[in-house]
């Protein structure tokens, strides 16, 4: 058995999803510790043959389920093909509301044919099949897809088992911008560098990252394409630049700019160009938030005397005022629905996770520990990643909006902070 | 040759005895090393500096221009009466010395977020860029930035480590 360092005050429980190796640079450890307060009994088949594949994918879908809080995995004994005859009443009596089976197998040109099925033992009926043929290095990602389908067909909800987070490392000396799978496996390194990066955002198509790099002796907006790794500098201000970003059609960034003096709200094109005023104050106005209608901007400013949340039309105008319980709230993030805004209070000097139904103005206190930074929604607005601390080190947490299922994400050595959840992706 | 060179030491300090104005014990000290005799006209190896008035006040380390640093209270964004001293050497300097340009880098302690600490820590540099321009110096010649929570000085959790980061910095470049 390969020797692993863990972690003194981090309690590993049996459920942790990585099977993996521990890879040769740093890796994210996820822990799980709360379960949704329904969760939906499932059976998972091996799928026939896989073997053949350099990963299980029935185990990466097991995995996923699980960590969602909202899935019992029901045993099954041995794999299951979408080929065979399915007895109903026999998986519906061993307490499974649903059974996925499959197979895998190689295709001629090296590819693997990745096919499942997912069946209503309750109502006896096929609930889905999906085909994938993926690259041996992609399985973990079919396993993602599958995971997300069964997600969706039982809970009505997309899955974001297939999505990638982006987050900052901090090892000695070294600040790392890295991308991972949202389950904290694959890790690669989009930036190295050793001055402080803050603030990665992820464009709305997935390829491109923002984020404020101190590499230059102070703060500058860059926005790296993933895949080329062309850097673009968008904001390069007299003062400081930080806080991007992006508008949902990707042309645009919100930035906070200290060019004319204190912090202001500026919006500017993608490629740097074009940077136009939005607010106007005498007191610090940042941390810009694009809702997903594109027409306001939520905001952090202490014109009130302590930093509050306003939100502003994008064309400018009057700003409202969006938070009113406690003396500090920042960080404000929109759900992909428009409806809920995520923030960081300080209440009695303990910096929390809350979230505000901007309709009814409830909320709701989404943490039990007290240095919360940098929420992040997933693409299907059902959990909030964040940065926490987790005995004296940086680490990220995922909560489910209701409060219920979490999970914390840890690296080996290390803190790690600013996460950003990335999009749904085709 | 112990009892010689004994001999030379103690002839040695007799003579500086005589000529100096140190006190010395009443005994003399042996030394291990063999002694050079001592004489009372300057070594013609001595070098005495010279200060002409072209050396730069900044190079100084014990200069008024020696200290580039100002420490803010908690959740206060005002230079303090005790550094209005220091911001004025620095402004005297600047109007004098045209070609010169500073950077003031801005810092908070590590409690709350990244961005707003960010622009808390702009109103720092902000504030003493702001004194150095009533002093008339030009904005040509000052950048302020901010550093926010991202490099702290002091990397403990307590008052005395939050004071010590709570500070704009005035960088020459």
């Amino acid at each position: 058995m390969k020797k692993r360092h863990f972690l003194r005050s981090i309690a590993l429980l049996g459920l942790a999803g990585a099977i993996g190796v521990p890879a040769a640079h740093a890796q994210l450890r996820v822990e799980i510790s709360g379960v949704g307060a329904t969760q939906i009994p499932v059976a998972i088949a091996a799928f026939a043959d896989e073997g053949i594949s350099p990963v299980q994918v029935s185990a990466i879908v097991k995995a996923d389920l699980t960590r969602s809080g909202y899935f019992r995995i029901i045993e099954t004994g041995s794999a299951i093909s979408e080929t065979a005859p399915v007895n109903y009443a026999e998986w519906k009596s061993r307490g499974a509301d649903a059974l996925a089976v499959g197979s895998v197998q190689r295709l001629a040109d090296g590819r693997l044919d990745v096919r499942y099925k997912l069946y209503d033992t309750v109502k006896g009926t096929q609930l889905s099949s999906m085909p994938l043929a993926v690259a041996p290095a992609s399985a973990r990602l079919a396993g993602h897809k599958i995971a997300d389908d069964i997600y969706e067909k039982l809970t009505g909800i997309r899955g974001v088992f297939s999505t990638r987070i982006a987050y900052v490392t901090k090892s000695g000396r070294e600040y790392r911008l890295e991308i991972a799978d949202a389950d904290g496996e694959g890790t690669q390194i989009a930036l190295r560098s050793n001055e402080p990066i803050i603030s990665p955002a992820w464009s709305p198509d997935g390829t491109k990252v923002a984020y404020v790099s101190f590499e230059n002796k102070k703060p500058i907006v860059y926005v790296q394409n993933l895949v080329t790794t062309q850097r673009t500098v968008v904001a390069n201000f007299k003062g400081s630049n930080s806080a991007p970003n992006w508008s949902p059609d990707g042309t645009k960034l919100a930035v906070a700019l200290s060019r004319e003096g204190l912090t202001q709200i500026f919006i500017v094109n993608a490629d740097g160009s074009g940077a136009r005023r939005l607010t106007t104050s005498d007191s610090i106005d940042t941390e810009p938030q694009f809702a997903p209608d594109g027409q306001t901007i939520y905001f952090t400013s202490d014109r009130s005397g302590g930093p509050q949340i306003y939100r502003i039309n994008v064309n400018g105008g009057t700003p409202q005022r969006v938070t009113f319980n406690g003396s500090y709230n920042i960080s404000p993030r929109i759900s992909p629905d428009g409806k809920t805004l995520a923030y960081i209070s300080r209440r009695d000097g303990k910096f929390q996770l809350y979230t505000l139904d901007l309709a009814t103005s409830q909320e709701l206190r989404l943490s039990d520990t007290t240095k919360d930074e940098s929420p992040s929604f997933a693409p299907n607005g059902r959990y909030i990643m964040y940065a926490t601390e987790t005995g004296r080190r940086g680490t990220l947490a995922v909560v489910s909006t209701d409060g219920r299922a979490r999970a914390v994400l840890a690296m080996q050595a290390g803190d790690v902070r600013e996460p950003t959840w990335g999009p749904f992706m085709k | 040759m112990r009892s010689l060179s004994l001999a030379l030491v103690v002839s040695s300090a007799v003579l500086l005895a005589a000529c100096s104005s140190v006190k010395l014990d009443e005994k003399p000290q042996v030394v291990e090393k063999p002694a050079t005799p001592v004489t009372q006209q300057p070594d013609s190896r001595t070098v005495q500096t010279v200060n002409t008035q072209s050396v730069d006040p900044l190079n100084d380390p014990k200069g008024e221009l020696a200290k580039r640093s100002v420490y803010f209270d908690y959740d206060s964004y005002v230079v303090k009466d005790e550094f209005k001293g220091l911001v004025a050497a620095h402004g005297k300097y600047l109007t004098a010395n045209k070609g010169r340009k500073i950077v003031i880098q801005g810092n908070t302690d590590e409690r709350g977020g990244s961005e707003y600490n960010l622009a808390l820590g702009q109103k720092r540099a902000e504030a003493v860029r702001k004194s150095l321009s009533v002093l008339g110096v030009p904005e040509a010649q000052m950048e302020a930035v901010s550093f926010g929570k991202e490099k702290p000085k002091a990397l403990g959790h307590d008052e005395a480590s939050w004071a010590e980061n709570r500070r704009a910095d005035i960088v020459y470049q």
